[in-house]
């Protein structure tokens, strides 16, 4: 068995490095544009190149003029000072599925055949790339149940934005959407699922829990009326617990007429174990970026897959990969559509990506993703209920927690005065990164919420425990160590934190900093 | 897979053994007892029909690599294209600092951890601001398009008004994506512009401005081809009705083109991938908005907004979220925005391409454009029956007219991929009143041999 | 640097312990000492004011002497200005809202109090809403909601705020029952008003999400959407409270805070009215609606501090015309309760009971159980 190793001398790249306005000098460069050859000089007249008046930039232009090898340099060290999941013990971060992202994937997505085609190539031109789009339509497909599939959104607030957009198409051809404005979500579903069909003008009725942490279905047959356009529901939600109900809940919305969107953004434990058609629900999405292997780049490029029932198809967006037995087209002939959600077919590299990582795995090996994903949150949880200090979100109710799960450190709070934020300023010092708390408002006290999918090891799960209960520790014995933290990390603690609030002092640009700070 | 001999080597503790150890201490039999939790009618009971899994990682890449021989690219081929996505260089600097796995597969971690990461897109949203004139600029959202959208929120949350006025000649994809992101509050009119110019039709503005225009949208360089050269009275007239003014600008050319800041825009929003992304089949793109660092106008961003700020080492730069409680200021609006992943990687790329260039290469790079294009432009309307339909200077896109050749753009093509050139895209289904016309795009990667190849073809297509 | 101003009301709590439910008035003072009850008070803030040491160079300290204060900043090793007199071992309400008026002279940061509900009625004429302030829970009733969960969170939390985690205010039920009646063991509790206290929002860098919205953000959107929603010729009944108050402000109308006033068209039809009154009014319109929000701790919609809105008024206006309106703070602080109605009238408590929607924002709702 591999050695379990808690990194007591754990010290982060500080580079203490400087802007990079801060590092130049008029006259260098990174690098020299194309040269125009003389042919071309030769060719024109003088005159073809002069610019509308008042359209000649004149004013001044202050980027930063610095050499190769010190921008190089400069973007490495911040690079350091970045802790990626490929290269740390990142089961930090709940409902966000942090696997690893294959190198292979890079290596492809660099290919030319890949990396230098142009979106608006004609679609002969562009088989292959449009074969991998529609084989790997078809995997989210047989994952959900579902029939149709968009990957254009680009994210998964993205395509629960889209989904908000089909369900005021589906109403309006129906000539309800008048009458139907209300959409019903459960408040330990991703905040997402409120904030993006209020975005798109729905009022959102939110449920509460019953006393085990399931969506309250009472609650739900009483809010459902003849006013609900849809419900949002994740599932299982951020805290982990599977909705026993899923089934007789979309019964009670279809009842009144309303939809069901399941919002799968923790799917990862059930792929091939449990699906969206199996409950009912009319649509779902995927997180690509999360369930299928791809990285996340620090907050994209990431893609949401949405998919939906037959009868919902035309109004996904356009367009669609199409295959018509040897050749496969974009089908953009889809006259009830929402439209677009973004240019293009989607964030492709993604795509590509996930196709790759589903190769790889197959129906069997999607299946061991979600069977380990399971075990693994189980053995952790198996762990971190010795330590003292640590609670869980509805702890004893007897139900078996799924992919993930929702700890706090409130008893840490009420004896220590020490909460989520210096545990996790603290495990920084160990190594760990900055943990998924949970969104707010924090309806569990103190939260963290980890998620130790398939691509950890034991190990790795003992030592993140081992590091949890090193720092609860600390907060018994010496708060303060924690009210200060981290000191190994790449920032120490923020002070003046108001300053950013503060329209004077803020500075979103080197600029602005430059003038509020006198520089 | 059946009857596998293998541990996967992304699945670590699918080692029996380890596996075994793991339900013991949990006192389960298997994995099953966990499912359990699920109620049986809701288990999936078939099996996912998918391919059989390709298990070595050699043979997945030479599959995946089949597959993307099939395509043509722009590598072995001369592209053309532009309008929203566009062939330019890709420094091999950025393509490293885009393959480190610390930014690569790293999320939403605070700065504490990941402060390379925020003090990166501090730079990017700086220098974005230093070519567009703007002191605030959020963090990518997911493209151009979405840009165009959010600022449009953001003015009518801002001024409590509930139509936008956009250019007639703006991208009608971007315009697709506008219309369905301000549903179902705020309504979006085009108003008309000349079709021989490109430029707005400013008595049609002045005409359809009125106290509910929020905003005002229009596009420099023009979708179409062309430089909008009123701008400054676009954006003044907008004032003078209350409305904010909002231009979409191509980053690259702002060596050269005026700061939209200097000519009275209240926002510049735009597309990143020009700066460092690769074309990828539509996935380089990523979308920013810059605007007046001012509470009227920060405080209606959705996005996340990285500030520099203080920390208990002296000296040090740290970094946190600006304006946190930005919903209070917002607190007008009857709906909100969203957040959440987009393209921020892009951002980083983004960033490190503008450090590189520098004020001199932005420069060389605009004026090495204006040239190529016009080179082309020149010797494209000398071939008979072919028509430039919009005068004036253009930067990276152009029209071509081939009405008067008796072949469709379709058929002209397919010619082309013959001479290994990827011709421009057909614009008589955006714009019927252009007829056999197609959007070409020349930049700085196209040599003069590129480019006369492309002439040279076309001559002998159209004769 | 911030300026805390320290005042112990020393009696709180004594009668407890001895079974009186209270130290209201000189009498039941007496009783309770006779009975042989100590002084506990003081006890219970030594724990907060120990908690303080930690930034005790960033606090400039005022308090009154002795018990009122001085006796406990000395036991807690903290040094402060003492200012006022009293007559040891005699102190009464009045010397607290003495106290209380001396220390908001001095324009100071924040106001901590230890006390119960009475002490906080006391503090609350003294300051009104004028003066952040913090209440110690050391009485025996604790119904309003300006005091910390205990007097080691109220040390914790007031750290916060002298170290700036804590900077946003929010106005807090300042909630006492009929002391008479509670003597004979009939709970019934008014709402007499507001005090401002820090309002421990996270200020946390939470990057993954949208960001939660404050208290005042979300009565503000909720204030906006009644407004917008009003229908014509209907009369609203709106009930007592400062959320109800703000949906007045947002409709440019006076109202009474801790009354019912009635509304049609935008107008105010009639003000703090009584029950008979209402009924007057119903008769005279086809349609009405009830606004309330949720008072006290426990989450009271009808039967606390709203008497006025009786069991008949509930059942003439209908169940389907209740509109309960809350600030999303406000709702999470009661997560995982019920709220409660208690109109007197058991066919009209059934009627209310269920499920029903509290309004928290523009249009947003949650759906909460409803139980007597």
């Amino acid at each position: 068995m591999a050695k379990v190793k808690v990194r007591n001398n754990f010290q982060q790249a500080r580079w203490n490095e400087p802007v990079i306005y801060e590092l130049s000098t008029p006259g260098l460069r990174g690098i020299i544009p194309p040269l125009v050859e003389d042919a071309i000089e030769a060719g024109i007249s003088e005159d073809a190149c002069a610019l509308p008046d008042g359209l000649k930039r004149k004013s001044s232009l202050d980027l930063p003029e610095v050499a190769q090898k010190q921008v190089l340099e400069h973007f490495l060290h911040l690079s350091q000072e970045t802790m990626g999941a490929n290269l740390a013990n990142d089961m930090s971060e709940g409902t966000c599925t942090m696997k690893y992202n294959p190198r292979l994937c890079e290596t492809l997505v660099a290919n030319p055949g890949f990396a230098d085609i142009h979106p608006d190539q004609d679609v002969d031109t562009v088989q292959g790339i449009l074969k991998v789009y529609y084989d790997f339509e078809h995997v989210v497909k047989e994952v959900s149940g579902l029939d149709k599939f968009s990957l254009q959104p680009g994210g998964g607030n993205h395509a629960v934005y889209t989904a908000a957009s089909v369900i005021r198409a589906y109403h309006e051809s129906r000539g309800e959407a008048e009458q139907r404005d209300e959409i019903i979500t459960t408040i330990f579903s991703h905040p997402c699922d409120s904030a993006c069909p209020a975005t798109a003008g729905y009022k959102v009725i939110t449920i509460w829990p019953d006393e085990h942490g399931m969506p309250d279905y009472e609650a739900i047959k009483a809010a459902a009326n003849e006013h609900t356009a849809a419900i949002f529901m994740t599932n299982p939600e951020d805290i982990g617990i599977y909705n026993i109900h899923a089934d007789k809940i979309v019964e009670t919305i279809h009842a009144v007429g309303g939809l069901c969107f399941y919002d799968q953004a923790n799917a990862n434990a059930f792929l091939g174990i449990a699906r969206a058609k199996e409950a009912g629900f009319d649509m779902c999405h995927f997180n690509v970026h999360k369930t299928f292997g791809t990285p996340h780049g620090g907050e994209g490029p990431a893609c949401g897959a949405f998919g939906v029932r037959e009868s919902l198809a035309k109004f996904l967006p356009v367009p669609t990969v199409e295959f018509d037995g040897n050749h496969y087209y974009l089908d953009y002939d889809k006259p009830e559509s929402i439209g677009r959600v973004r240019e293009y077919i989607g964030q492709s590299a993604v795509v590509l990506k996930a196709y790759a990582w589903s190769m790889m795995m197959g129906a069997e090996g999607l299946k061991e993703c979600a069977e380990i994903s399971v075990l693994n949150n189980n053995y952790m949880l198996n762990l971190m209920e010795k330590i003292p200090g640590v609670a869980h979100a509805f702890q004893g109710n007897g139900i078996i927690r799924q992919e993930q799960i929702r700890y706090s450190f409130q008893p840490l709070r009420e004896k220590y005065d020490i909460g989520s934020d210096d545990m996790n300023c603290r495990m920084g010092d160990y190594g760990i990164p900055w943990f998924w708390s949970s969104h707010h408002p924090w309806v569990i006290p103190e939260p963290m919420t980890i998620e130790p999918c398939e691509s950890y090891t034991k190990e790795n799960i003992e030592e993140y425990c081992k590091v949890v209960e090193t720092v609860a520790k600390e907060a018994a014995e010496t708060p303060e160590l924690l009210k200060n933290a981290p000191y190994n990390t790449a920032m120490h603690r923020r002070i003046k934190e108001e300053e950013l609030d503060d329209p004077e002092k803020w500075a979103l640009t080197w600029r602005a900093y430059k003038r509020k700070h006198s520089l | 897979m059946s009857g596998k001999q293998f541990v996967h080597p992304y699945i670590p503790n699918s080692e029996p053994a380890v596996k075994q150890q793991m339900l013991d201490a949990i006192g389960m039999t298997s994995v099953e007892d966990i499912y359990q939790g699920i109620p049986e009618h809701l288990r999936f009971k078939g099996e996912m029909q998918l391919p059989d899994p390709i298990i070595s990682e050699y043979s997945c890449q030479r599959h995946v690599e089949g597959l993307l021989n099939q395509n043509r690219n722009a590598k072995n081929n001369i592209c053309f294209l532009g309008g929203g996505t566009w062939n330019h260089y890709v420094p091999s600097v950025v393509e490293t600092i885009m393959e480190r796995d610390e930014f690569l597969t790293c999320y939403v971690g605070d700065a504490y951890t990941d402060h390379g990461k925020f003090q990166a897109l501090f730079e990017s949203s700086s220098m974005l601001g230093d070519l567009t004139g703007f002191e605030a600029c959020n963090t990518p959202t997911y493209d151009w398009a979405n840009a165009i959208a959010i600022a449009c929120r953001m003015t009518a949350r801002a001024n409590q008004r509930t139509e936008i006025l956009v250019a007639g000649n703006m991208s009608p994809d971007r315009l697709m994506v506008v219309r369905n992101y301000c549903k179902p509050e705020i309504t979006v009119t085009k108003i008309g512009y000349d079709k021989n110019t490109g430029l707005m039709d400013l008595d049609d503005l002045k005409a359809k401005l009125s106290d509910k225009t929020s905003a005002v949208y229009f596009e420099n360089p023009v979708y179409t081809g062309s430089l909008e050269s009123q701008a400054a009275a676009i954006c003044a007239a907008a004032k003078s009705a209350g409305a904010y003014s909002i231009v979409g600008v191509d980053p690259t050319s702002l060596g050269i083109l005026e700061a939209p800041a200097a000519y009275g825009a209240d926002y510049a929003v735009g597309e990143i991938q020009p700066l460092g992304l690769h074309m990828s089949y539509g996935g380089g793109i990523g979308g920013f908005i810059c605007t007046k660092d001012d509470k009227e106008f920060v405080g209606e961003f959705p996005s996340l907004l990285f500030g520099l700020c203080e920390t208990q080492q002296e000296g040090e730069y740290g970094f946190g979220e600006v304006f946190y409680e930005r919903t209070s200021y917002a607190s007008r609006e009857k709906g909100k925005d969203f957040i959440g992943t987009t393209t921020a990687l892009h951002g980083i790329a983004a960033a490190v391409y503008m450090a590189l260039m520098g004020p001199q290469g932005f420069k060389e790079l605009g004026e090495g454009i204006l040239k190529r294009v016009a080179y082309t432009k020149k010797k494209l309307s000398e071939i008979p029956g072919i028509k430039i339909p919009v005068s004036g200077c253009s930067y990276c896109d152009f029209l071509v007219d081939f009405t008067e050749t008796g072949k469709t753009v379709a058929e002209i093509n397919k010619a082309l991929l013959d001479y290994n050139v990827l011709g421009g895209k057909y614009m008589g289904g955006e714009f019927p009143e252009y007829g056999q016309s197609a959007l070409y795009s020349v930049t700085e990667v196209h040599t003069v041999e590129d480019l006369d190849t492309l002439i040279g073809a076309l001559k002998k297509i159209c004769a | 640097m911030k300026k805390l101003g320290f005042i112990v009301n020393p009696v709180a709590g004594i009668g407890g312990k001895v079974g009186l439910k209270g130290s209201d008035g000189e009498a039941v003072l007496k009783k309770a000492l006779d009975l042989g009850a100590t002084f506990e008070s003081g006890q219970k803030a030594l724990i907060t004011m120990k908690a303080l040491r930690n930034v005790a160079d960033q606090l400039d300290i005022y308090t009154w002497p002795g018990e009122m204060g001085e006796n406990i900043c000395t036991a807690a090793g903290l040094s402060a200005t003492v200012i006022g007199n009293i007559d040891s071992g005699h102190t009464t309400p009045e010397d607290t809202i003495r106290a209380a008026r001396s220390l908001r002279d001095l324009n100071l940061d924040i106001i901590l109090f230890a006390g119960g509900d009475g002490t906080a009625r006391n503090i609350m004429d003294a300051v009104g809403t004028a003066v952040t302030v913090l209440g110690i829970p050391t009485g025996c009733k604790i119904h309003s909601g300006v005091y910390a969960l205990n007097p080691r969170n109220a040390g914790m939390l007031i750290a916060q705020y002298v170290r700036g985690k804590v900077r946003e205010t929010r106005e807090a039920e300042v909630m006492d029952i009929d002391e008479e009646l509670f003597r004979q063991d009939i709970v019934q509790a008014r709402l007499y008003g507001y005090l401002r206290i820090p309002n421990e929002t996270k200020m946390v860098q939470n990057l993954k999400s949208g960001r939660g919205y404050s208290e005042s953000t979300s009565v503000e959107l909720l204030s906006n959407y009644i407004a917008d929603t009003m229908e014509k010729d209907v009369l609203y009944i709106v009930g007592t409270g400062s959320t109800t108050a703000a949906v007045m402000k947002k409709l440019e109308l006076p109202y009474t805070l801790l009354g019912v006033d009635l509304v049609c068209n935008r107008k105010v039809i009639a003000s703090d009215c009584t029950e008979h009154e209402i009924l007057e009014y119903l008769d005279q319109y086809d349609r009405a609606k009830i606004i309330v929000t949720v008072i006290g701790g426990q989450g009271y919609i009808f039967g606390r501090g709203n008497q006025q809105l009786s069991a008949e008024v509930i059942r003439r206006t209908g169940r389907e015309n209740i509109m309960v309106a809350a600030s999303k703070n406000k709702m999470l602080s009661l997560f995982g309760q019920k709220l409660y109605v208690d109109t007197g009238c058991e066919d009209v408590n059934r009627l209310l009971c269920g499920y029903m929607r509290v309004l928290v924002g523009y249009g947003e709702s949650m759906v909460v159980p409803v139980t007597d």
